[in-house]
C-alpha cells in the first residue's frame, strides 16, 4: 500500500493540506501565454520558479517549453527586480526575437511589491520594446487561487493589452478557451469550421504544444493566436467564454472595453455542454448547425445507449479543475453514472453552487468540496468510507487507484505518465466519445480481469 | 560581548539616543560596534561626523565584487565601529529582507568575531516599529540578547512600545532575547516620568532612564556630533553618561507582559489627564 497511512476516519483539519488538487499560478499564466503566436513567457522572480513551471508543462505536453526568467538574486530581492526585468526585455528581444513577451510574477516579486505595470511602462518609455513587438504582463502570486487563477489572469491580460474597438464591426465570434489540451482547442476550431462560423480562438495552444516531428526545431511553432487577431477581438460580434473560472474575467473586460457582449458557458465536455456550445455558436455566428455535426451527436448518443448497462449506477470519484469538473459531472449524470465524490483545490464559491444544482436531485448523497483542504487525501478518505467504481483525474490519482484497485481514467492537468491527451480531444461530441471509450475501457478491463472464470464474456 | 537592539516608534529619537549612549560607553573605555538597520542609513551620523559611508547593501548592488569588511565598517568617535545596513530607495524592493541580508553578510564577513575585533557591545539601531519579519531580524536567536525600547509619554509612542513588546514575547519564548527596559526620551508630556514608570512596571520591566528634553541635543546634531563630543561638560552629556552606566550595570532582563489596549488607555487616563 502506497498510501497506507490514509484512514477512513476524517478528522477536522484547520491548516494542513495533504496532496493538494491544484498547483501554482504561474504555470497557468505560462500555459496561456504559449497560446499566443511567437510569444515567450517570462517569469519575474527567481530561477527555480521558472525551471519548475517549464518542466511541469514539458512533462505534461511532452514538448520543450521555453520561458525566460528575471533570475532574482539576493540583491534583487532587497532592491526590487526592475533592473533585472529591464535587462531581460532588452536581451530577449535582441537574442530570442519573440513577437510578444508575456511577463507573469512569482511569490517573491509579489511579496517585495514589485510593480510590473510600472516596470513594463518604463521598458516601453526607454525604447526597449521594438516597434511591432509587445510586452504584456499579469500578476500571479501563488498564495492566491491556483494555476487556474494564473491562467485566467494571463487571458485577461491579453484582452487588456490587445483588444481594440475600431469603426467597423467584424463578422466574427470570439471564443475564449478555458484550460484544455491543444487537441481540444484544435477540436473547437474544427467544430466552428464545420459550422462555417468565423471565430477567433484565444488562447490557442494547438500547433504550439502538439507539434509534429519534422526534424527541425522551431523556437516559435506555427500555432497560437496572432497579435492582429487579438486586436480584432474588440470588433467581434460576440464572445463565448468557455469555462467561467478561466475565462469570464476576460470576457467581462472585453465587454467593458469594447462593448462586445458575451455568454459564459461550461467547457463543452459531454453531450449537454456540447449542445449548449453548438447552439450558442450557431446563434452568435448566425450559422446553421450542419448535418455533419448532428451526425457526430447521433453517434455519441448511439454509443451511450449501446453501453448504458455498463455505466448505470456506477459510483465515480473525480478531482481537478472546476471548469473541467462541472461539465464532466454533468456528462457522468447523462450517462446515468453517479459522480459521488468531487474535490478541487481551486477556490471559488461558484463551484459549490454549480455542483449543488447538478447533484442535489440526482445524487443527493454526493460529497463535494473545493478550496483549502479539498485535497486528494480527503477524496481518498471518502473512497475508503464507501468505495467507488471509477476514478477520474490527473496522474496524481494513480496511488489511490492502485491502493484501492480502481479503474482509473486520466483527465486534466498534469498527466505525466501517459500520452494521447494532447492529440485526442475530450471536448465536443467526438471528444465525448473518446472520453466514454476510456471510461468503458477502464471499467471493462477490470471486469475481464476479475470476474469468475465462468462469467467471462466474449461479447460485451 | 553584549548584543543590544534599540527599538521604538519612528521619530522618537532612537538613533540620537543610541549614538549618545554609545558615546558614553566609549568614554568609559568600552569597545562598541553600531549597526544601523535603517534604509536611510543615518544611524551613525553623529559618531562619524557625517554620512560618509558605503552601506553593506550598497556592496551587494555591485555584485561580483568581493566585499571587504573595511569597505563597510568605519571608525567613529573613540574607536566605535560603525556600520550601516542601508536598503532600497523608498517605495521599491524589500527593506526587511535588506536587514536580514545585511546582518547575515556581516556575520559571514566576521564583523562580530571577537578574536579579530575586541568588542564589548554591539548595538542594533532598528527602524520604527517591528513591521515585518525582517525588522525583527536582530531579535532572532543568536542575535541581540537585550532590547531597549525608546519611548515617551505620548500615546502613540506607548502604543508602539507595547507592540514591540509583543514582538519580543514571540522571540523570547523561542530564543534568548529579553527586554532590558524602557528609555524615556522626554517630550515634556504631563506627568511623563510617573506614567512611563507605571507603564514599565505593567510590562514587567523598568524605566532604565529618563532623558530630559534639552535643546543641546539638537545643537550637537546640527554639528554632526553627539552631546558628549560636542559639549562634554553640559548637563545633558551627563544624562547620557548615566544612561550608558545604567545599561552597563543592568541586571534586569525580562520577557515582557504586553498590555491589552483597554489597560493601556486606562493608564493614559490615570496619569495623562491632569486637572
Amino acid at each position: 500500500m502506497l498510501l497506507r497511512h490514509t484512514s477512513d476516519i476524517i478528522v477536522d483539519r484547520e491548516a494542513l493540506t495533504i496532496n493538494p488538487a491544484k498547483t501554482c499560478q504561474p504555470i497557468g499564466a505560462m500555459y496561456a501565454a504559449l497560446g499566443i503566436h511567437g510569444c515567450l513567457p517570462h517569469s519575474h522572480g527567481s530561477q527555480g520558479c521558472c525551471s519548475y513551471h517549464r518542466s511541469a508543462l514539458t512533462r505534461h505536453y511532452k514538448e520543450p517549453v521555453m520561458a525566460a526568467t528575471s533570475s532574482f538574486t539576493e540583491g534583487s530581492s532587497v532592491f526590487g527586480g526592475q533592473a533585472n526585468l529591464l535587462q531581460a526585455v532588452e536581451t530577449i528581444f535582441s537574442v530570442y526575437n519573440p513577437d510578444v513577451i508575456a511577463v507573469h510574477t512569482t511569490c517573491l516579486s509579489e511579496t517585495i511589491g514589485d510593480d510590473v505595470n510600472q516596470i513594463a511602462q518604463k521598458a516601453r518609455d526607454d525604447g526597449k520594446v521594438p516597434a511591432g513587438k509587445y510586452l504584456i504582463h499579469c500578476n500571479t502570486p501563488s498564495y492566491v487561487g491556483s494555476h487556474v487563477t494564473g491562467y485566467a489572469n494571463m487571458v485577461t491580460a491579453m484582452v487588456k493589452s490587445f483588444a481594440a474597438k475600431s469603426a467597423t464591426k467584424k463578422n466574427q465570434t470570439n471564443i475564449i478557451s478555458g484550460w484544455v489540451e491543444p487537441s481540444d482547442m484544435r477540436e473547437i476550431k474544427r467544430i466552428a469550421r464545420e459550422m462555417q462560423a468565423k471565430i477567433v480562438l484565444f488562447p490557442d495552444t494547438s500547433d504550439v504544444l502538439d507539434t509534429p516531428m519534422t526534424g527541425k526545431h522551431e523556437f516559435y511553432p506555427k500555432g497560437g493566436v496572432t497579435v492582429p487577431e487579438l486586436v480584432s477581438t474588440g470588433d467581434s460580434k460576440h464572445t463565448i467564454a468557455l469555462g467561467p473560472f478561466c475565462t469570464e474575467d476576460a470576457a467581462i473586460l472585453l465587454e467593458n472595453k469594447c462593448k462586445v457582449k458575451f455568454d459564459t458557458l461550461q467547457i463543452p465536455i459531454g453531450l449537454k455542454a456540447t449542445d449548449t456550445f453548438v447552439s450558442t455558436l450557431s446563434r452568435a455566428a448566425g450559422v446553421q448547425v450542419p448535418e455533419s455535426i448532428n451526425d457526430e451527436r447521433g453517434r455519441l448518443l448511439d454509443m451511450i445507449t449501446d453501453m448504458h448497462k455498463y455505466l448505470y449506477g456506477k459510483r465515480v470519484a473525480l478531482y481537478g479543475d472546476p471548469d473541467i469538473l462541472v461539465p464532466l459531472t454533468e456528462f457522468l449524470l447523462t450517462l446515468d453514472m453517479k459522480p459521488i465524490y468531487i474535490v478541487s483545490g481551486t477556490p471559488g464559491k461558484r463551484f459549490e453552487a454549480s455542483m449543488e444544482s447538478l447533484l442535489s436531485k440526482k445524487v443527493p448523497e454526493a460529497k463535494y468540496k473545493n478550496g483549502e483542504r479539498a485535497d486528494m487525501f480527503l477524496l481518498h478518505q471518502w473512497i475508503k468510507q464507501e468505495p467507488v467504481d471509477l476514478l477520474i483525474g490527473n496522474t496524481y490519482g494513480k496511488y489511490i487507484a492502485r491502493d484501492e484497485n480502481l479503474p482509473f481514467v486520466r483527465l486534466g492537468f498534469p498527466i505525466l505518465d501517459r500520452v494521447g491527451h494532447s492529440y485526442f480531444p475530450t471536448v465536443g461530441y467526438t471528444g465525448a466519445m473518446n472520453l466514454l471509450t476510456k471510461i468503458l475501457g477502464a471499467i471493462m478491463d477490470k471486469m475481464d480481469r476479475e470476474c469468475p472464470e465462468e462469467k467471462i464474456e466474449l461479447v460485451m | 560581548m553584549r548584543k543590544v537592539a534599540i527599538y521604538g516608534k519612528g521619530g522618537i529619537g532612537k538613533s540620537t539616543t543610541t549614538q549618545n549612549t554609545v558615546a558614553g560607553l566609549a568614554e568609559m573605555g568600552k569597545k562598541v560596534m553600531v549597526v544601523g538597520c535603517d534604509p536611510k542609513a543615518d544611524s551613525t551620523r553623529l559618531l562619524l561626523g557625517g554620512l560618509a559611508q558605503k552601506t553593506v547593501l550598497d556592496t551587494l548592488r555591485l555584485e561580483g565584487e568581493d566585499v571587504e569588511l573595511d569597505d563597510v565598517v568605519k571608525a567613529g568617535f573613540r574607536g566605535t565601529r560603525c556600520v550601516e545596513s542601508g536598503g532600497p530607495e523608498p517605495g521599491v524592493g524589500c527593506a526587511g529582507r535588506g536587514i536580514i541580508t545585511s546582518v547575515n553578510l556581516l556575520e559571514q564577513l566576521g564583523a562580530y568575531d571577537v578574536n579579530q575585533f575586541e568588542t564589548d557591545y554591539v548595538f542594533y539601531d532598528v527602524l520604527g516599529d517591528v513591521v515585518c519579519g525582517g525588522f525583527a531580524m536582530p531579535m532572532r536567536e543568536g542575535k541581540a540578547q537585550e532590547i531597549y525600547i525608546v519611548c515617551s509619554g505620548e500615546m502613540m509612542a506607548m502604543y508602539a512600545a507595547n507592540n514591540i513588546s509583543k514582538g519580543i514575547v514571540k522571540f523570547a519564548e523561542a530564543g534568548g532575547v529579553r527586554l532590558g527596559g524602557l528609555i524615556c526620551n522626554s517630550r515634556k508630556v504631563d506627568n511623563e516620568q510617573n506614567m512611563i514608570e507605571a507603564f514599565a512596571k505593567k510590562l514587567g520591566t523598568q524605566m532604565i532612564h529618563f532623558v530630559p528634553r534639552d535643546n543641546m541635543v539638537q545643537r550637537a546634531e546640527i554639528n554632526r556630533k553627539t552631546v558628549i563630543e560636542y559639549d562634554p561638560t553640559h548637563p545633558q552629556a551627563d544624562e547620557y553618561r548615566s544612561l550608558a552606566r545604567k545599561i552597563d550595570e543592568n541586571k534586569m532582563y525580562v520577557i515582557p507582559t504586553p498590555l491589552e489596549i483597554e489597560e493601556l488607555e486606562a493608564l493614559l487616563i490615570e496619569y495623562g489627564v491632569v486637572d
